[in-house]
């Protein structure tokens, strides 16, 4: 398992600059775009919703989670379906002693690797900005990298079967987008009337923003803390065991 | 050692000259591939009616109303969203699309030998991406007026305002493009792309930046871009702002259009 991390990490080594515009800059760029800019309107008006919050330290724990969830989605959706297209490079460990599970194991903890460093350098801005408190930022931390294996496990189990490269960037488009904008980062969900609000808070993002939100602002309750990470822990296990399935089926047919 | 001079060949246009009928020649052929699937073109309205309905409707709740502006928030961010609409659909066609033609399909590859010359290609690229921004920004329009955010008829000034827009950054868009050396430098157009995109006063005023920043945003495409359609938008017609923007919009378009077919030659013969 720790061979294959080895490989995505060594072309990680070469490949950081740009892809680190996208999990890094990416949201820093929405922190200061939206969540000063916008938040500067958003704080002069109050809103009783607020309860006190700026809207900066509401946002910025949302947008974690997001960008926890699109970085994880863009490492385990195209790099998968690339690596088990015909001269990819999983085809290159099928004759060796890796099994598809090994396969699957490390490339996956190559992803947490990823997600854990552009979220740690997202808590680390947050901190300075005094967006969150030093102390809590482990557990946000935490928060964030867990609601990106709730979907890079998933993913990885979809892409290692697709054929089709443009599929992938459909399903960017038309899944991880919308989540993106509408799982509570940018509004509470509280202001959505009450059937809307239930179906996207059952959503596995909502999830997470509320996961890291309630974390960081230091509102979190044991019960609800322990039913987001059940439900994002139940996620990533599900979506690893089809993983582990489709990476047999496909590669080992 | 002598030197054989041809005669100059079909393909051998001087690049500076074009003609109207081989610039829609290429309009026509980009037009019969998006009629085959015109999901490009609704994916083009995907983005855009996502952030009205998130930070218009869902933000602009907490936001309640702009300082200066008796509209509410989604009225006032809803002109500035077509704007960046027209700018994307051009600008993505232009250079993603472009360079994926050049590199991917090659399809200019069967264009070179006709008569067409690179610079009927480039007017051909951009009147074409020009038509697209201007079909998804009126159909952002229509979902907007659906939405009731059309609160003054002045917005239908949006539809020839889009236009320029779309010619500017489709000229834009072609220029960077003879500039890229593969795809991963599409990351690099998308650090400029994005901060414009989210500080060029798309979501708030340019009374929120300090003195010295507003020079520079002022002075960024987008925003004269957007100044140009919510002004009308939302009943105001300040002439000498709305003449400086569509002055600095040609000019910007022009200069650009100029770099792009003195240099669209290199990419396409390599």
């Amino acid at each position: 398992m720790l061979r294959t991390f080895e490989y995505w990490f060594m072309r990680y080594r070469r490949t950081w600059r740009a892809s680190i515009v996208i999990s890094v800059g990416n949201p820093l760029l929405f922190l200061a775009g939206v969540g000063a800019g916008l938040g500067h309107l958003v704080d002069r008006h109050a809103p009783a919703q607020m309860a006190g919050v700026s809207y900066a330290a509401f946002f910025a724990p949302g947008l974690l989670a997001a960008a926890a969830m699109q970085t994880a989605f863009l490492e385990s959706s195209g790099p998968v379906a690339r690596a088990a297209a015909p001269a990819g490079a999983y085809q290159g460990a099928v004759p060796t002693p890796l099994d598809p599970e090994q396969v699957a194991a490390g490339h996956l903890l190559y992803v947490a690797f990823r997600v854990l460093t552009s979220s740690a350098a997202f808590v680390i801005v947050m901190a300075c900005f005094g967006l969150v408190p030093g102390t809590r930022g482990p557990a946000v931390l935490a928060g964030a990298t867990l609601t990106g294996l709730a979907f890079a496990a998933p993913a990885a189990a979809w892409a290692v079967g697709v054929r089709v490269q443009r599929q992938v960037n459909t399903a960017f488009r038309m899944v991880i987008m919308p989540l993106y904008m509408f799982s509570g980062s940018f509004f509470a969900l509280s202001q959505l009337p009450g059937p809307v609000r239930v179906l996207i808070g059952a959503l596995p993002l909502a999830q997470g923003v509320d996961l890291c939100r309630s974390l960081a602002l230091g509102t979190a309750g044991a019960a609800a803390t322990a039913a987001h990470a059940g439900y994002l822990c139940a996620l990533t296990v599900l979506g690893f065991a089809l993983a582990r399935a489709a990476y047999r089926r496909r590669l080992y047919p | 050692m002598t030197t054989t001079t041809l005669p100059p060949g079909p393909g051998d246009a001087a690049p500076a000259s074009w003609t109207v009928e081989r610039a829609m020649a290429l309009v026509e052929r980009n037009m019969m591939i998006y009629r085959r699937s015109v999901t490009p073109l609704a994916f083009g309205l995907v983005e855009p009616m996502m952030y009205l309905l998130t930070i218009g409707f869902g933000v602009g709740t907490l936001v309640g109303s702009v300082p200066g502006v008796q509209v509410r928030y989604a009225a006032f961010v809803a002109p500035a969203i077509l704007a960046t609409t027209a700018m994307n659909t051009a600008f993505n066609q232009t250079s993603f699309g472009v360079f994926t033609r050049v590199r991917i399909d090659g399809t200019y590859d069967a264009i070179v030998p006709t008569p067409l010359s690179p610079t009927d290609i480039a007017v051909g690229e951009v009147a074409s991406a020009l038509i697209n921004g201007l079909l998804t920004s009126t159909g952002f329009l229509a979902a907007a007026a659906l939405l009731g955010l059309a609160v003054s008829p002045g917005i239908l000034l949006a539809i020839p305002a889009a236009a320029l827009v779309g010619f500017a950054f489709a000229a834009a868009g072609l220029a960077v493009t003879t500039y890229l050396r593969d795809f991963p430098d599409f990351q690099l157009i998308q650090l400029v792309m994005l901060p414009m995109y989210l500080f060029a006063t798309t979501f708030y005023p340019l009374g929120t930046y300090p003195g010295w920043l507003r020079l520079v945003i002022e002075a960024l495409p987008l925003y004269q871009s957007i100044e140009l359609i919510r002004e009308p938008a939302l009943g105001r017609f300040p002439v000498a702002t709305l003449l400086i923007a569509a002055l600095y919009l040609v000019c910007f378009g022009a200069a650009a259009m100029a770099l792009a077919t003195r240099r669209l030659g290199r990419l396409l013969h390599k």
